[in-house]
């Protein structure tokens, strides 16, 4: 019993930054049919801002502070003036290419211009386990889950209980009526690429401690994110996060209990079951469809 | 221009493209031969995709997966002693009923949605192929896959095989062309530009989905049929998700829904990283920003950007002949 | 007289509005039927119902005795029910002659034939007569997508006779069309009824085109049957006034 709870909170912990990566690839897609096929990459990346800073001497905390800095410029802003925009009238497919074409561009240049191997990444807790009624939970989970769930709550008060993150929804529902009334669409489609830049940050931060900072980390990672926004809804926020939660305890619970060698097969199960039978995810409004 | 001088010019351009493809293998080395094999196995499997996504608009993240399904086919028979035209018979009718049952989810859900499904099955796919050993000979793959003998000529020499697969890649092309210019074509373009009329035109849109999808898969199958006995060892990376992305990315890049974009957009994929390797690691970088470039500047692809020019020119003349035929009345009429 | 169509207490509920709320009518053989009603009415989802795009809530369609109820549009259509719609939809990237041999193709053969048959599917004098029916030689193997607006609408219309239907509903055929087309489109429907035989329901706003055309007008107006009769009758009608007009 100890060790299903072990289990089930290191899956939240990796859960909640698979809801991370998956919130913002939601965000993109609402706001403006982006499917970032790089997003993977986009958390791979920030930890070498990061650790190139310090290679320059930086202490710890202003590192971050460039890697935040130039994951929203580059991750966000550029990302979205550079590739986004002059494409994004031709349709979803070939910008769904181009970020095909975006990831490997990624890992090749942090491969070549930084290392081919798995670098060590500080980390901000401790690396110490805590023992709670009996049960071991390592402070690296807790600092994961807690840092994650705070970016997530400060995002849904942002979208729900301030003008911008209103006007925000609105443009991602209906552009047309909300430009009518007078909101700034393409400026809140802009915000919503600096904020995937943002939180892809966060989630660079608390994941490479664990897993290293190597330039193969978007792999999986990029995959889980779509499983879990897809699963959980496409269509809400709230969807990638319960989405990505879920997915993190599933995927640790069947890698412990069913065979390993096909721990990817139960994601893509529950993909195909959830896209078939309920394509607006768990949690998902149906998708206006015109006929 | 008139329409025989075009058609001279497109079998001009033609005849010079099959000259280049039949002659200049005899003065490449080894390698090059095998590069150009790969973008014939390669070209084969993206003419598919272009059928079910290009012509059908049915997008698919699976084709690699039937490119592994073919080349497991021809690996586990041919090294029982099977001849290659038996792994052939049962690839394609293997990929053709599973590319079939594949098309059911597309009637259900499209566009991103089933690229994530077709994605989903890509991955299951390669688990199968990955782990299990009794069938597949798991990570290690299987080793030693014969080149076939066609009439008592052996194919193992490298030039001969390139010319088999050059063959097999004409006939798949002008089964591929004469499908497109059949009503099937039609039925196709309506299809992806607009289901609902061409449901109302009596167009069975179940029917024609289900048939991109097992014919694009059955060509997928074709591909991996020779790729087997081309590479020689047949191995689970090599099938993973990222075949089936190159394989979308050729089809987009080339131009999709155009005949000739397979064949340029499978050009651009084998063996432009190869021009590129003089530049050793940056190599792949580069390819990426060039295929990011392209895409930006023109999302029908290659084959596209010479689309616009003839349209542009056409329309051009057009207008031309317009603006003389009515200033020639109004002369008429003054 | 026979009903080609006969329509029986259809209900389409869209969540807790009901959009078509238990039409009944009958269309008979050779008859020019006009729906008319104000925006909203149901006339659009109607014709959904009937052909199968929307799987009504409740009641009956019946082609020639038939019950068709949630038929697929292609199945219907290969009965000889064909349709068009209010937002114009033609294939803008084939030429006009392919649009036509693309609406009849289906009805040429079976599926393989047509993949190894000929490449118009044997429509190539078909879909030159109907080019010429409607006015369009000069303009046969021009890209659908460049013509004007009352020439895609003549296509159109031609596409929905292609496959030599025995009942064609037209949404809104005159909707956005100037006078001289309008009166080209007109005449072109007269002509395709007399000489074929066929039955037409019309949608339609235009007063003039409904009352100088069909022979039968029914009025719906908040999903129901407001009134029916032949076009003198309705226009006298004073329900039909108040629901038009209002008070």
């Amino acid at each position: 019993m100890a060790d299903f709870v072990t289990l089930v909170v290191a899956g939240l912990a990796t859960g909640a930054l698979y809801a991370l990566t998956a919130i913002g690839f939601t965000l993109l897609w609402q706001t403006s049919q982006t499917i970032n096929f790089a997003q993977g990459e986009f958390v791979m990346l920030p930890a070498f801002f990061m650790l190139a800073a310090m290679n320059f001497h930086l202490p710890f905390w202003a590192a971050i502070a460039i890697g935040f800095v130039l994951s929203t410029a580059i991750l966000g802003f550029a990302f979205k003036k550079l590739l986004v925009d002059p494409m994004l009238r031709h349709g979803v497919l070939p910008l769904a290419i181009a970020t095909m074409a975006l990831s490997t561009f990624l890992k090749e240049s942090v491969k070549t211009f930084y290392s081919a191997e798995a670098s060590p990444f500080p980390s901000l807790a401790p690396d110490v386990d805590l023992h709670l009624f009996g049960v071991t939970i390592s402070w690296q989970n807790v600092a994961a889950l807690v840092v994650a769930l705070a970016a997530v709550f400060a995002l849904q008060y942002f979208l729900n209980q301030t003008l911008l993150g209103r006007q925000m929804q609105a443009a991602a529902q209906n552009p047309t009526a909300a430009r009518i009334l007078g909101v700034p669409v393409e400026r809140t489609i802009l915000y919503a690429f600096l904020i995937n830049g943002t939180l892809v940050a966060v989630a660079s931060l608390l994941i490479s401690p664990v897993y290293l900072a190597k330039f193969t980390n978007g792999e999986t990672l990029g995959l889980a994110a779509f499983v879990a926004a897809i699963v959980g809804g496409f269509n809400q926020i709230r969807g990638a996060i319960v989405g990505g939660l879920l997915l993190g305890v599933v995927d640790n619970l069947s890698a412990a209990y069913l065979s390993t060698q096909y721990r990817g097969a139960i994601p893509m199960a529950l993909l195909i079951v959830v896209i078939l039978f309920k394509p607006d995810g768990l949690l998902g409004r149906a998708e206006e469809r015109t006929v | 221009m008139s329409a025989k001088a075009q058609t001279l010019i497109g079998l001009l351009g033609l005849a010079i493209v099959a000259a280049f493809l039949i002659l200049t293998p005899l003065t490449l080395h080894r390698y090059g031969i095998y590069i150009l094999s790969e973008w014939a196995v390669m070209t084969i499997a993206a003419i598919g995709l272009n059928l079910t996504l290009g012509y059908a608009g049915q997008v698919s993240l699976a084709q690699g997966a039937f490119v592994g399904i073919g080349a497991y086919a021809a690996a586990i028979l041919t090294t029982h002693g099977w001849p290659l035209i038996a792994a052939l018979a049962l690839a394609l009718v293997l990929c053709f009923a599973i590319g079939w049952l594949l098309g059911y989810p597309a009637l259900r859900v499209q566009h991103h949605y089933l690229a994530f499904v077709t994605l989903a099955f890509s991955t299951l796919a390669f688990l199968v192929f990955r782990n299990e050993f009794w069938l597949t000979g798991g990570t290690e793959g299987i080793d030693g896959v014969p080149r076939p003998s066609i009439f008592g000529l052996s194919t193992t020499p490298d030039l001969r095989y390139y010319y088999f697969c050059l063959f097999v890649l004409v006939l798949a092309a002008l089964g591929a062309l004469g499908l497109v210019r059949s009503p099937w074509g039609r039925a196709f373009l309506a299809l992806r530009e607009n289901p609902i009329r061409a449901m109302s035109l009596g167009v069975d849109t179940r029917r024609y989905i289900l048939m991109a999808f097992a014919i694009g898969s059955t060509l997928g199958g074709l591909a991996g049929v020779l790729y087997a006995p081309l590479v020689g060892l047949v191995e689970p990376p090599a099938f993973a998700l990222t075949l089936s992305f190159d394989l979308l990315m050729m089809v987009i890049v080339g131009g999709s829904g155009y005949f000739a974009g397979p064949f340029v957009g499978a050009m651009v994929a084998v063996l432009l990283p190869e021009w590129l390797r003089f530049l050793e690691t940056y190599y792949l970088i580069l390819y990426a920003l060039l295929v990011m470039a392209l895409l930006i500047y023109s999302p029908t692809g290659l084959v596209g950007i010479v689309d616009r020019f003839v349209v542009r020119r056409r329309t051009k003349a057009a207008s031309a002949a317009r603006a003389a035929l009515s200033a020639s009345i109004e002369r008429r009429a003054s | 007289m026979t009903a080609v169509l006969e329509v029986v207490n259809l209900k389409k509920r869209f969540g807790g509005v009901a959009a078509v709320d238990g039409v009944s009518f009958d269309v008979r053989e050779g008859e020019i039927l006009g729906i008319i009603g104000p925006n909203g009415s149901g006339k659009s989802t109607l014709f959904n119902c009937i052909l199968g795009q929307l799987a009504p809530s409740e009641g009956d369609v019946r082609l020639d005795g038939r019950t068709t109820t949630g038929m697929r549009p292609c199945d219907l259509n290969r009965l000889g029910v064909s349709r068009t719609f209010q937002l114009l939809q033609i294939f803008p990237k084939l030429s006009v002659r392919n649009n036509l041999i693309l609406a009849a193709q289906e009805h040429q053969g079976t599926i393989l034939t047509r993949l190894f048959g000929r490449r118009d599917a044997g429509l190539g004098e078909a879909a030159d007569r109907m080019i010429a029916f409607f006015g369009l030689d000069h303009l046969a193997t021009e890209p659908a997508g460049g013509l004007s607006y009352g020439q895609q609408k003549l296509l159109d219309a031609a596409m929905a006779f292609m496959s030599g239907p025995r009942l064609v509903l037209l949404d809104e055929p005159a909707g956005g069309v100037n006078l001289a087309m309008l009166a080209n489109l007109k005449d072109r429907l007269k002509a395709f009824s007399e000489e074929r035989g066929a039955t037409f329901v019309v949608i339609e706003h235009n007063m003039e085109f409904v009352m100088s055309l069909c022979s039968r007008v029914l009025v719906l107006a908040e999903g129901k049957v407001l009134a029916e009769g032949s076009p003198a009758e309705v226009r006298a009608n004073p329900t039909v006034i108040e629901a038009y007009l209002g008070r």
